[in-house]
């Protein structure tokens, strides 16, 4: 049964290193951006880059880079679900009353 | 004894080394385990019905009759955790998809047998604090635990949310298990478009389970925090929302309702070629169907909430998406009748009770639609045009295609054949007795008598009078039919490996099934529903 | 796709990880609740939740928020440890992931205890009668960083309980698909608290 699964990919430690960098760079970034004047896109702007940084977490700690396309494939329709759900909450939302 | 004799081999016989009762509480074998959650869910079903009938009877006179109005609210809400969250969200995938998933697909077991077998004690657990609550003062907010009242309600609401979480563990677990099997175990030569309807409804199915289930589950530990430590976010005395509590519910509890079903129309979809001993018609599109009712039932759900106060952009959208979700359900109503036609049909048990699943699944269907316009919503929201309505899915539809399920499958599961005269006259008490009880409710709730309600005015009785007579007839057939099922277990002739001469991988091993299934692994080179002779 | 199977050594490590996959997506639902109601709230109270945000304390956030994206680093190290047999520096990795756990924990204890002390939580004294949001964030604080830090806990019995299989030689280089599920769990947790950190933390 082994026999027929590819090899499993080893993330290297340097790779996992330089993520782990980045991450703590982008913290850094995060928390200096929090405060400045820029507007409505200081509400959006952290969430953008928490994304950024789950998504590092998740392609390289979580090795979803490495992987088949069926799990790419199975955590976008979990993403789409949530922008469609998120979408139809707002539609309510926004336009109370 | 006669017994030990047709399961000798099967996944009924002794286990050597392990003793009985051990032998099923720490069983993985899926069968196994399909048959402890179908003794656990029909006596969960037993309770339900009890509760349904004593609601009934209290309403067969105006004003208290054999109870108060709070002990009314509880009954429905007990009525509805227990019909719901305890029958027909497991019934179907935890019964028959347990039993007959991996067998369908040509494998030994499901991908993850020690999880099935935790799935069935969560189930077990929250069922337990379910009939907990019973005793200790249930729950009287409805099955639907609407805030604010089910933040401030002084019964057991907390310990009902939580049976309900547990419960939610279990029907999560069984969801992961389906899809890993459905990609990981087929069997070689079984390809997607060779997978019986049945394993393409499961499968939708048990998507929903995954991503709706923990939607609910966080709500209700939010409501549960509410009542311990008052949060606030649904609580409008502190600036919260409780339309959002309703949001968060729907959003699973609307996906649910097709968790229920979806099964249900998998096994019709087994049942209708068989014995129309033809291909079924459009395959493909009662299979693509099953994951469009996934999809677009996802976008539904504010469906529930038309008069809650929400914005009316909200409510023009959902509306226009309950239409939608429509077709797919309606694709699958053409195809099965498409599927006679040039049929040489069998007229049996299990068709008898798919036709009438069909039928009143139709009814149930074509109301929600009147319920899905937003301007007539407003006169039969909370009205028993609702209730009928549900009853028409939920019961006619997803517990009808149940019943079907079980006189199709029962020679399988147990190597005997029930008897097939009282089963016949059990559905035609059980579709008498059903249209009795809760057609009227249509008239009602047009002319105006509110669901969930103890008492009414005199203008209703004659309906109400009507349909309790209904309900009478409808138990006294469940009974009937259930009994005829039982005795067959023990005592019913003993039925060929494949009485209904099905195509499909269940019947061509024997009956009961030998607990590995297969001697060998099949290798599949036909089609589910393929009746040509000599080939 | 398929495998084939024998009757009963059944090992699918493809499989596994789907199903943790599978798994991790209901947790993922489970904190997108809270967060949906947060986003919901703070766009109705911007100014209390921009007040209630300030009282946080933002430097033990960012450590906490370092300590469990190095734990993150550590536990995927560990891995790459595990698949390259080495089994010492394995289980010193993840010992050190349990670490950060723990002091993460540690962490929040004070954190909570402060807030608690001076009557700032749900039914305390400072909230009582609170309508125009305060209340709200601090109900959905508590409550996310109260069931992620369960989700915490649960992570590091799960990675103790990894280590010690790996000690056992019960996960090694051949088969470690146990870690890995393990270290996928770990991962989510830390994913949540990337969102978790800047929404409650980081509103001016």
């Amino acid at each position: 049964m082994d026999a027929k699964e590819t090899k499993a990919h080893i993330v290297g430690y340097p790779v996992l290193l330089a993520v782990w960098a980045a991450l703590l760079g982008l913290t850094w970034l995060t928390v200096g951006l929090s405060g400045t004047g820029l507007g409505s896109f200081v509400i959006v702007a952290p969430f953008l880059i928490a994304s950024v940084k789950a998504f590092l977490v998740v392609d390289y700690f979580m090795h979803l880079k490495y992987e088949s396309g069926f799990f790419k494939y199975i955590l976008l329709i979990v993403l789409g679900t949530v922008v469609v759900v998120v979408w139809l909450v707002y539609q309510d939302v926004a336009y109370r009353y | 004894m006669a017994r030990a004799g047709i399961t000798e081999g099967s996944y009924l016989s002794a286990e050597p080394g392990r003793g009985w009762l051990s032998s099923w509480l720490l069983t993985t074998d899926h069968k196994r385990i399909g048959i402890l959650y179908l003794f656990s869910i029909l006596s969960f079903f037993s309770v339900g019905v009890v509760f349904g009938f004593l609601m009934r009877l209290e309403l067969i006179a105006r004003g208290p009759t054999i109870m108060e109005a709070a002990t009314y609210n509880s009954f429905f809400t007990l009525h509805g955790v227990i019909m719901l969250f305890l029958f027909l969200i497991p019934v179907v995938p935890a019964v028959f998809g347990n039993f007959l998933l991996p067998i369908m697909i040509g494998a030994r077991d499901v991908a993850f047998p020690r999880l099935n077998l935790l799935s069935w004690y969560f189930y077990m657990a929250g069922a337990a604090l379910a009939i907990t609550t019973l005793i200790i003062g249930p729950a009287d907010t409805g099955w639907t635990f609407y805030a604010p009242y089910s933040l401030r309600t002084g019964t057991s609401a907390s310990l009902a949310v939580f049976a309900v979480f547990v419960l939610g563990i279990s029907s999560i677990l069984t969801g992961i298990n389906f899809v890993t099997t459905v990609h990981r175990l087929r069997a070689p030569g079984m390809t997607w478009f060779r997978l019986p309807l049945f394993v393409w409804a499961t499968y939708a199915t048990a998507w929903i389970q995954i991503i709706a289930t923990p939607i609910l589950g966080v709500n209700l530990l939010l409501v549960i925090a509410e009542r311990l430590f008052g949060i606030g976010v649904f609580d409008p005395a502190k600036g919260g929302d409780p339309i959002l509590y309703q949001h968060l519910f729907w959003i699973y509890s609307h996906p649910a309702v097709y968790i229920m079903v979806l099964p249900a129309m998998g096994a019709v979809s087994e049942i209708v070629p068989v014995f129309a001993r033809r291909v079924i018609f459009g395959y493909k599109a009662i299979a693509y169907s099953s994951i469009g009712i996934a999809a677009l039932g996802s976008l539904v759900w504010g469906h529930h909430m038309f008069v809650s106060g929400y914005s009316y952009t909200a409510a023009v959208y959902f509306s226009l998406f309950t239409f939608f979700v429509a077709i797919p359900s309606a694709i699958k109503v053409y195809n099965w009748v498409g599927s006679l036609y040039k049929g040489s049909i069998v007229m049996d048990t299990p068709f008898y009770y798919a036709l009438a699943f069909i039928f009143l699944f139709s009814i149930g269907g074509l109301s929600g639609l009147i319920l899905g316009a937003l301007s007539v919503n407003v006169h039969l929201h909370d009205t028993y045009f609702v209730v009928a309505h549900f009853h028409y899915i939920k019961f006619g539809g997803a517990a009808f295609g149940f019943f079907a399920a079980l006189h199709y499958w029962f020679p399988k599961i147990s190597g005997r054949m029930y008897n097939r005269r009282v089963a016949n006259w059990a559905l035609l008490f059980l579709f008498s007795g059903f249209n009795t009880l809760f057609f009227p409710m249509f008239v009602l709730g047009f002319e105006g008598m509110p669901r969930r309600y103890f008492d009414y005015l005199p203008q209703y009785a004659d309906l109400q009078h009507l349909s309790i007579v209904g309900s009478w007839i409808l138990v006294a057939a469940l009974f009937t039919m259930i009994g005829n099922l039982v005795v067959a277990a023990y005592r019913g002739k003993i039925a060929p490996a494949n009485p209904w001469g099905a195509r499909t991988l269940e019947w061509q091993i024997p009956s009961p099934p030998p607990k590995e299934n297969f001697e060998q692994i099949p290798e599949v080179t036909r089609g589910p529903y393929d009746f040509r002779e000599g080939v | 796709m398929n495998g084939t199977q024998s009757a009963h050594s059944h090992r699918d490590y493809t499989g596994s990880k789907i199903g943790m996959w599978l798994f991790l997506f209901t947790e993922f639902f489970l904190f997108f609740g809270p967060i949906l109601l947060y986003s919901i709230f703070r766009f109705r109270y911007p100014q209390a939740f921009i007040e209630a945000s300030r009282a946080l304390d933002t430097g033990v956030g960012v450590f906490n928020t370092v300590l469990l994206l190095t734990s993150s680093l550590t536990m995927a190290l560990a891995i790459t440890a595990m698949q390259k047999n080495k089994k010492g520096l394995t289980l010193i990795l993840l010992g050190a992931t349990v670490l950060a756990g723990a002091v993460f924990l540690v962490n929040k204890y004070f954190e909570w205890g402060a807030k608690i002390s001076h009557g700032v939580y749900p039914g305390g004294e400072a909230l009582a009668g609170n309508t125009d949001g305060g209340a709200i964030f601090y109900g959905l604080y508590f409550f996310a960083t109260g069931l992620h830090g369960i989700h915490v806990l649960a992570g590091m019995c799960i990675i103790i309980v990894a280590a010690l299989m790996v000690h056992e030689g019960r996960i090694n280089s051949k088969d470690f698909v146990k870690l890995e599920n393990s270290g996928l769990y770990w991962h989510l947790v830390d994913v949540i608290w990337i969102y978790l950190f800047p929404i409650f933390y980081l509103i001016r």
